[in-house]
């Protein structure tokens, strides 16, 4: 348990914005402020990446602070939930009071998004790896999703799954990118075209514009403000590779020690999450993460999320905006996982909303957010509650 | 082909010497006998630097693949991207080459082989070992 909580939560506008990152990063802190009724003069912390070298300095200076607190740590998707971890030190070491996590992007808008991905020539991965033409990051992933299906024996379809379930909570969504496309069957994600064996396109993420802020502060400060406290229970994070070969198993992923980390320190275990926000940069990821954070054993997650258990109405709600597979995926999705989860802890998710059991009608307890970076990199577990 | 090869940096210089003679290098640590690959300043298992090339079997296992439809520029669609591990215990990102696409599998065992660059060097490629 922690003595900080998140207490406003926002998006940025989404999809094909025209809009520049900074301008993305503009709309969503105030915005998120305003949902905590506080004001840009309460902000002594920042933490982002995605806009420059400099991102927590550029972010500070845009929007005319001096904070006493920043972090840039770049992971990639993950860095967000590495923020809430930050964050809540910073907090309870007293060097913060209030921070904001943000993120931005035009990647749609700017066609900045290549399946190459960014070359940095001095890497290893420069001259080892990029002379045999992987996709990335699809072609890891894709490695993985042979590994899993090899490995286990898993059905293809278990991994069709989880952008058929994404694409139900999607349509329950009115900001989600494939709000109005209509249901996705197995059948579709199996038969679009294949990118990088077994991987089709409909297994990959969206490439849309984006972005979202939260705002944390301490929990006796959190009770006085106007919406109910989101206390951070638990943080843990692992990062494992830059490269393509660096891991002996694709299958077993750094959310192994992250997940074992967060849950201890909250003092909880997989069976008391109520609702899942859960990093998709593909579909495969789902199935990885699922099994490394304990919701079922190795080799098991096409039984978990069987008989439409991820869909609404299922006993494990997953992905509940339509995921980075069918509501926003902005380049580093992560900071909008935990916008969701709050949503879902206060209540708020209109037509999409979980119920923590099915019987009770209430609304949930428990949410756990979970990002991966890179090239299953980097990994990082939140997990929120309200009481 | 040659000139999207980054040139070698001061550790990598010997491996990609050898491959001017299509021999692969791997590194091997003198302490703890660890084979590590890509090379390294420093021995990932027990981070001393008493590190020596030696040539590796090129006998291999394929790890996982994949078969990219969608080609980067310079390259030619379908093409297998794979890891495989070599006999000696490090994986390698490689291509699997002169054989279908769809007769590659995990586990499947593969011998190294090579493909020239232009500037001499060559680059290690694998293909399925022979039956039998
Ligand atoms: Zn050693």
């Amino acid at each position: 348990m922690t003595n900080v909580a998140i207490v406003g939560a926002a998006e940025s506008d989404l999809g094909r914005t025209g809009k520049s990152i900074l301008t993305l990063q503009a709309q969503a802190i105030p915005r998120a402020l305003a949902d905590a009724g506080l004001t840009l003069a309460d902000v002594d912390g920042i933490a982002t990446a995605g806009v420059s070298r400099f991102s927590a300095t550029q972010v500070a200076e845009y929007l005319g602070l001096r904070p006493a607190w920043t972090d840039s740590t770049f992971a990639g998707g993950s860095a967000f939930e590495m923020y809430v971890a930050r964050a809540v030190q910073a907090i309870e070491a007293g060097q913060a009071s209030t921070v904001v996590i943000s993120y931005g992007s035009n990647q749609r808008s700017a066609r900045s998004r290549s399946l190459g991905g960014v070359k940095e020539t001095h890497t290893p991965e420069a001259q080892f790896e990029t002379p045999y033409g992987p996709l990335y990051p699809f072609s890891h992933y894709a490695m993985a999703a042979q590994s899993y299906l090899h490995k286990y024996g898993a059905a293809r379809e278990s991994l069709a799954e989880v952008a058929v379930a994404a694409r139900e909570w999607a349509l329950r969504n009115p900001k989600a990118y494939r709000y109005g496309a209509g249901p996705l069957t197995v059948d579709d994600v199996l038969g679009s075209d294949t990118v990088s064996s077994p991987l089709t396109v409909a297994d990959a993420c969206l490439v849309t514009d984006g972005g979202g802020a939260v705002v944390l502060t301490s929990l006796d400060r959190a009770r006085d403000l106007r919406r109910d406290p989101v206390r951070v229970l638990g943080y843990g994070e692992c990062t494992t590779n830059t490269s393509m070969a660096a891991v002996d198993d694709l299958t077993v992923t750094g959310a192994v020690e992250s997940g074992r980390a967060a849950f201890g320190r909250a003092g909880l275990t997989p069976a008391d999450v109520d609702v899942l926000e859960v990093y998709d940069s593909f579909t495969i990821t789902v199935l990885l993460t699922l099994e490394a954070l304990g919701f079922c054993g190795f080799g098991e997650a096409g039984d978990l999320i069987a008989d439409g258990r991820i869909r609404p109405g299922g006993g494990l709600p997953l992905n509940t905006s339509g995921g980075g597979l069918s509501y926003n995926h902005p380049g580093q999705y992560g900071v909008l996982l935990l916008v969701e989860a709050v949503r879902q802890l206060r209540g708020e998710g209109g037509a999409r909303q979980v119920e923590a059991g099915a019987a009770t009608g209430a609304a949930p307890k428990v949410a756990l957010a979970h990002g991966t970076g890179g090239i299953l990199s980097t990994h990082a577990t939140v997990l929120l509650g309200v009481e | 082909m040659s000139t999207e090869i980054p040139l070698p940096d001061d550790v990598t210089a010997p491996y990609w010497a050898g491959t001017e003679e299509k021999r692969l290098l791997i590194q091997r640590c003198a302490e703890c006998g660890r084979f590590q690959h890509y090379p390294r300043y420093m021995c990932t298992g027990c981070g001393r630097g008493d590190l020596e090339f030696v040539e590796a079997s090129g006998e291999a296992a394929i790890d996982t693949f994949t078969v990219v439809h969608r080609p980067l520029p310079g390259f030619e669609a379908p093409y297998v991207v794979a890891r495989v591990r070599l006999a000696e215990g490090p994986i390698l990102l490689t291509n699997i080459v002169d054989c279908p696409p769809d007769d590659v599998a995990c586990g499947q065992a593969v011998r190294l082989t090579w493909r020239p660059l232009e500037d001499g060097r060559h680059l290690p490629l694998f293909t399925p070992a022979k039956e039998g």
